[in-house]
């Protein structure tokens, strides 16, 4: 095990390199860049040893991994905002020829304006492609999950892309210490990739031609079954990993001092993180309130919900907005609560356009449900708060 | 390569869903039978997508990928590079795609592949319409041609495809048509044998959608390199050959047929010959193809 | 042939993927093997390969795939086959 400082970009890169794909394509899109430039040093020393494709697009970047991994290689690729948008369609793809691509989606604000700091609308936005979606909270995060994606995404009941999110420049180019374990361990972890299935000149088989209505349906059923067995291995992998490499997250939620709560917080990403300073503040002042940072968006935690619901009130706080509607986190927390549960749950947008979201900003969120001053749903700081 | 010589495979099983007399089927055949089993195809978006046949059955005898329509050359250079690092550099990857593409939607990828010196070989089957979606213009259409987004006639020129594709400075670039079965053997024989990109364009007369009897396929590809409307070439490193007849006409040896002699056996041309004679675009026709050759003896004679 | 288990748009190679498209016939080529020059043009230039090249260099039609497009009397120098249409026979 040795001990690294940098950024989560050089850390996700770091990880991606260890995993040893086949294959990454490269394209740059602030604030991801360092990521697909980190691989490139790699490259250039010696100790990635796979094909690095500068692609001329986004959309390219994935059509090459989608490519890569049908021939039978383990893929990854990485982007951000825009980037992300542009292979909105491959992305269905990927899910939809059930390839285990494996990519990093640092959160970036969609324009127009132009706008490079943190919000989730770019990976919400690509909730219903098939992708399975994680939110990371920390550089060893971003280190662990990348390469358990590896592992999840390529399991032969899976057998889905994975995207791990985690915010623009509050985790992307923030340098934290990260223990990364020995080659030789990842190497024994992840073991060679076995294809689902592959373009074979001893095998031949045509992918993707017409397919008619029944047969479609099936080929989707067997996605979202697949995404629920995602929803058991998760747990496993996540408990797998902290027994051999120490280090733990939480599985599909990490809870952070649930025992006793009447009120529990939920969020994804750097706000969940931040979340957890906001928690130790308002319990010391005694308000009985717990976190339940949410880790995987897709499969989205149904009977984690449910669980939490029978417990207590919920507070959610989502760093993006479907306009039209609500925040996704507590959208679709509240369909999973839907006729299960008493629980009252309350909505607040926080943080869009990159907005900076402390541990006071949090404080006053969870101040405001608890004194009964809060509506259903709001955006914070627009109305008084 | 006499016709005999041609190997007896067929990586094309018969019952596709081909229109009958379809070019690009003929096409796709004879490029196989160069290529052989051990192939890969990506095909993005076009007829050969629909002429696969129905899941879970497939008419094609090697393996293919089809993928979106932007993303053929993308999708190859990502399939080249996974056959490389699993050590079976020497399967042929081949992206096979329509002019649209290739020349529109397929223009990027295409370019990026080149520049990135993917080793595979980009087969464009030119049928001068977006045929798949019934019949609308592409930037391969020619002038005056009649598409049903260009229903009183195309008013630009087509894309000089070939000249962007030789921008790239790739080691093999050519044309050919259905009609040269033997020429387009050879092409692609010579391109299986170079290292690096490669593309060939494939004139692909479709009796659809120029609107000709469906019998007509192979007389329409001969007309089209007898009138110059077409010309058979192949660039190696730069250096440019033109074959056949094409290099005939280039050196005046014979004189090209009035492009006039190809487009009045085309329902698409209708409108120039009913009913009345359009002198002015016949004329423009015929002076544009004038210029190119002109512009082709400058630079290659 | 190895079936994967995966589900997804994974096709198998078949010949007639698209039924007897021999149905799709309106006129069938039909061939005078007594002016057959053995030139095979009509192999090289048919697009469903349903052209039969025998081991002798004469040919035979797999009628019930050929699609009568024509191609084949088209490009036949001596005329060895004309179409004749279906519905007569």
């Amino acid at each position: 095990m040795t001990v690294i400082i940098n950024t989560g970009n050089y850390i996700a890169a770091k990880a991606a390199v260890m995993a040893k794909p086949d294959v990454v394509a490269a394209y740059p899109i602030t604030p991801q860049t360092t990521v697909v430039e980190g691989i490139a040093n790699y490259v250039d020393t010696g100790e990635f040893k796979g094909e690095y494709i500068c692609v001329e697009s986004e959309h390219s970047a994935m059509s090459a991994c989608i490519g890569a991994s049908a021939a039978g290689s383990r893929t990854f690729t990485a982007t951000s905002s825009h980037g992300l948008l542009l292979m909105h369609e491959m992305l269905h793809w990927a899910a939809l020829a059930r390839l285990p691509v494996i990519m990093c989606n640092v959160n970036r604000v969609v324009g127009p304006g132009w706008n490079i700091w943190a919000d989730q609308n770019d990976s919400i936005s690509q909730r219903d492609t098939g992708w399975i979606q994680f939110y990371c909270s920390s550089n060893q995060e971003i280190f662990d999950t990348v390469i358990q994606s590896f592992k999840l995404g390529e399991h032969k009941k899976v057998l889905l892309p994975v995207m791990i999110n985690y915010d623009a420049f509050v985790l992307s180019h923030t340098s934290m210490p990260v223990d990364v374990p020995e080659q030789r361990e990842i190497d024994s972890y992840l073991q060679k990739y076995k294809p689902g299935w592959k373009l074979d000149v001893d095998n031949p088989i045509t992918f993707g031609n017409i397919i008619g209505p029944a047969y479609y349906e099936k080929v989707r059923k067997a996605m979202q079954d697949a995404q629920e067995n995602a929803k058991d291995l998760i747990p496993e992998i996540a408990k797998d990993w902290k027994k051999k490499f120490g280090t733990y997250h939480g599985d599909l939620i990490e809870k952070y001092k649930c025992d006793n709560a009447d009120y529990i917080l939920l969020a994804m990403g750097a706000i969940g993180a931040e979340s957890k300073v906001a928690i130790d503040e308002l319990q010391k002042n005694g308000m009985k309130i717990g976190l339940a940072r949410v880790r995987t968006f897709r499969p989205f935690p149904k009977e984690e919900m449910l669980k939490l619901g029978k417990q207590a009130d919920l507070i959610v706080i989502d760093r993006n907005i479907s306009i039209g509607s609500e925040g996704a986190l507590f959208n679709e927390m509240k369909a999973a609560l839907y006729g299960k549960s008493d629980a009252k749950a309350y909505g607040f947008i926080a943080g869009l356009g990159g907005k900076d979201v402390t541990y006071k900003d949090i404080e006053i969120i969870c101040k405001k449900v608890v004194s009964g001053k809060a509506k259903d749903f709001e955006w914070y700081g627009f109305e008084g708060a | 390569m006499a016709v005999k010589d041609l190997p007896m495979e067929e990586c094309i099983l018969a019952g596709s869903a081909a229109c009958p007399g379809c070019p690009a089927t003929l096409g796709l055949r004879m490029v196989l039978k160069a290529l052989g089993k051990n192939t890969i195809m990506v095909v993005p978006a076009c007829c050969t997508a629909v002429i696969e046949s129905l899941y879970p059955n497939t008419s094609f005898d090697i393996p293919v990928m089809n993928i979106a329509f932007e993303a053929a050359a993308a999708g190859a250079s990502g399939v080249e590079a996974a056959l490389r690092m699993q050590g079976k550099g020497d399967t042929t990857v081949v992206a096979w795609a329509g002019d649209g593409g290739t020349y529109d939607i397929g223009i990027q990828a295409l370019s990026g592949a080149l520049e990135r010196q993917t080793n595979f070989i980009y087969i464009c089957y030119n049928n001068q319409i977006y045929s798949n979606t019934g019949i609308q213009r592409s930037g391969a259409t020619p002038y005056a041609a009649w598409t049903t987004t260009t229903v009183g006639g195309k008013k630009e020129f087509r894309k000089e495809m070939g000249d962007i594709i030789r921008a790239h400075h790739i080691p093999y670039a050519a044309q050919a048509c259905v009609s040269y079965p033997e020429d387009l053997y050879n092409k692609v024989k010579k391109a299986k044998g170079i290292k690096g990109p490669k593309y060939i364009e494939i004139l692909a007369p479709c009796p659809p959608g120029w609107r000709f009897g469906m019998d007509r396929t192979i007389e329409m590809g001969i007309l089209a390199i007898e009138t110059g409307a077409w010309a058979l070439y192949e660039c190696e490193n730069d250096v440019m050959t033109f074959n056949g007849k094409s290099k005939l006409i280039l050196e005046k040896k014979i004189e090209r047929k009035p492009v006039e002699e190809w487009i009045k056996h085309q329902g698409r041309f209708r409108h120039l010959f009913k009913p009345g004679r359009d002198e002015k675009r016949i004329k423009n026709i015929e002076d544009y193809t004038d210029k190119v050759w002109e512009r082709y003896r400058k630079c290659y004679l | 042939m190895k079936k994967y288990d995966v589900v997804t748009t994974i096709s198998y190679p078949k010949k007639g993927a698209q039924g007897k498209t021999g149905n799709w016939r309106v006129f069938r080529p039909v061939l005078d093997k007594s002016k057959c020059v053995k030139c095979l043009q009509c192999w090289m230039f048919c697009p469903e390969a349903t052209i039969i090249r025998n081991k002798d260099d004469t040919i035979s039609i797999d009628y019930e795939y050929c699609k009568g497009c024509g191609i084949c009397a088209n490009v036949c120098k001596v005329k060895a086959i004309t179409m004749e249409r279906e519905a007569e026979k």
